[in-house]
């Protein structure tokens, strides 16, 4: 569609402009200040500089719940895109199945993110839990509080529990947008299954499957409460990510500074994503 | 081919509700049989966890803030982003563009990032501990869902029918009220719709903005599962509660729901 040149549209614009700006400069700007000053309690603060951020960008402490963040947000990507692709493609085109799947499947994404982590607590208690017993009883020694390896797996586990659906349902909204004929073609020339995927399906599929995969990537870099309710990033700091290492931080030992610098340094690498994110989603829009 | 077109839908499906069944399971057992050990499904069957619930003010009140809260965010963040997205699908203007991402990166900074300050500053203007404060904390990121997901619906009705109505000497705001929003009811649907989501299942600014008034349910059930050790039919009934709401909506939007999370855009 092209669009008017029209400088009054601002006015439209006004209103959430200045709601969204009074919810996140503001803030930001308090973020900003502590992340440069040191404070001795009373209210008395004293220009720093850089200090802080040498101490985050030095400290082992950061490196490890920063890589420990990497690591949790590939294993997941890993599983759920091709998991969700997979469940997406096997799906009925249509009939009266489709509308029971679609609501079954969407159910975990309404699930209130800390009902999740205490949902599947009590999935995972190794005495009474379906599954801390179940495995136990197989002869898998398994506790979640205790062994760092139980914990990632129980975590990544729910996480695909929670989130998989969103991939599924996206790459199936994709899919349904082929238009019969294309099937039909690819029939008359006896094209195999994998041609179909690989030269109809997954173009088509293109662009749903770049936002699922952003969307799960930036929403699996902020994850906090569900691993906070479920572990509560132990056992020792096992399963510690970045939002639950900066709410410790800020909240828990109360070290302004230290957060503060944390929270800019990890802000700039969610910006650089969605910068990323912005450009592919606006480069096909172009076009 | 024939067994795998149903089966492995089946089995993702018997993956996701086996958790929330035994959720549902603890929540009708006695604290006595849960303590005692594992069993597969209740054996003294009991609806005293709910009662509990739904008697206990301290339990009540955290659905009727948390509630509350969802309910303002939701009008708010609609009302405020229905023109926005209007302008943004009809017209260029000086720093569209920019402004547009500055909005996105909004969606995507991290919520704790935000925790501390949010704190002071709701404290400073007086809102802390009332649903407002949770309501306009949680705009900072459903005002850019919004505005993207409006945009993506609006941009999907022509051009043509504005300029009819603005020939036809309807003002801007009788047009879009009386013409432009029955057009895209559905996207409107949808957004609300979002919108109640994200701010239902959010819980680390919701649980920071308040303390004892404003409690949402989700911190009520937080604070029950570390103060007074194991009450897990309690928490697995008030679980069991919070996934009502949700499951109702969603049947009303569940051929929109992958447009929503597409931002308009399939």
């Amino acid at each position: 569609m092209t669009k008017t040149w029209n400088n009054r549209a601002w006015f439209l614009v006004l209103p959430v402009l200045l709601l969204v700006a009074f919810n996140a400069i503001i803030p930001l700007m308090t973020v900003v200040n502590y992340s440069v000053q040191e404070t001795f309690g009373n209210n008395l603060f004293f220009f720093e500089g850089t200090k802080w951020y040498e101490d985050v960008l030095t400290s082992d402490r950061f490196h490890a719940s920063l890589f420990r963040q990497f690591l949790f947000t590939g294993i997941i990507l890993l599983i759920e895109v091709p998991l969700g692709v997979a469940i997406a493609l096997t799906m009925p085109r249509s009939g009266p199945w489709v509308s029971v799947c679609l609501v079954l499947m969407a159910l975990p994404l309404l699930i209130p993110w800390n009902v999740v982590g205490a949902m599947w607590n009590i999935m995972a208690l190794p005495d009474i839990g379906l599954l801390g017993y179940g495995l136990n009883a197989l002869g898998i020694p398994y506790n979640f509080t205790r062994q760092p390896i139980s914990a990632w797996f129980t975590v990544v586990l729910m996480d695909v529990w929670h989130w998989t659906s969103l991939v599924v349902l996206l790459a199936y909204a994709g899919l349904r947008s082929i238009p019969e004929a294309y099937y039909q073609a690819a029939r008359i020339d006896g094209a195999s299954r994998w041609s179909v995927f690989r030269y109809i399906q997954l173009p088509k599929m293109n662009r749903v499957l770049t936002i699922a995969i952003l969307l799960r990537f930036m929403d699996s870099f902020m994850i906090y409460t569900e691993p906070f309710v479920l572990t509560g990033g132990g056992p020792g700091n096992a399963t510690t990510f970045l939002s639950i290492d900066l709410v410790k931080a800020a909240l828990g030992e109360f070290n302004l500074g230290i957060a503060a610098a944390m929270s800019i340094i990890y802000f700039l690498m969610t910006l650089l994503v969605s910068w990323i994110f912005y450009t592919l989603m606006t480069r096909g829009e172009d076009q | 081919m024939r067994v795998t077109r149903w089966l492995v839908p089946t089995l993702y499906i018997i993956f996701l509700l086996l958790p929330i069944y035994w959720l549902v399971n603890m929540s009708f057992k006695t604290t006595n049989e849960i303590l005692g050990g594992f069993s597969p499904w209740p054996k003294n069957f009991t609806i005293d966890s709910y009662v509990e619930i739904l008697t206990n003010p301290v339990w009540y009140n955290g659905y009727i803030s948390s509630i509350s809260y969802v309910l303002i965010n939701t009008v708010i963040s609609v009302a405020f982003a229905l023109p926005a997205a209007y302008a943004f699908s009809r017209y260029r203007f000086l720093g569209d563009k920019h402004l547009f991402f500055w909005l996105l990166t909004n969606r995507m900074a991290p919520p704790a990032v935000f925790a501390l300050p949010f704190y002071q500053l709701y404290s400073a203007v007086g809102l802390f501990d009332t649903p407002w404060a949770v309501a306009l904390a949680h705009c900072l990121f459903n005002i850019p869902l919004a505005v993207w997901i409006l945009e993506g619906f609006m941009s999907g009705v022509p051009k043509e029918i504005d300029e009819t109505a603005y020939i036809d000497g309807y003002s801007f705001p009788r047009f879009f009220v009386k013409i432009f929003m029955p057009l895209i009811a559905s996207g409107i649907g949808v957004t609300a719709f979002f919108c109640f989501m994200f701010s239902w299942v959010e819980l680390l600014l919701a649980k920071t903005l308040t303390s004892v008034a404003a409690k949402p349910i989700a911190a009520v059930m937080t604070r029950t599962a570390s103060t007074s050790g194991y009450e897990l039919g309690l928490l697995a009934a008030a679980g069991v509660l919070t996934i009502i709401p949700g499951a109702i909506v969603i049947w009303f939007v569940r051929n929109y729901i992958a447009k929503g999370f597409a931002l308009g855009r399939v």
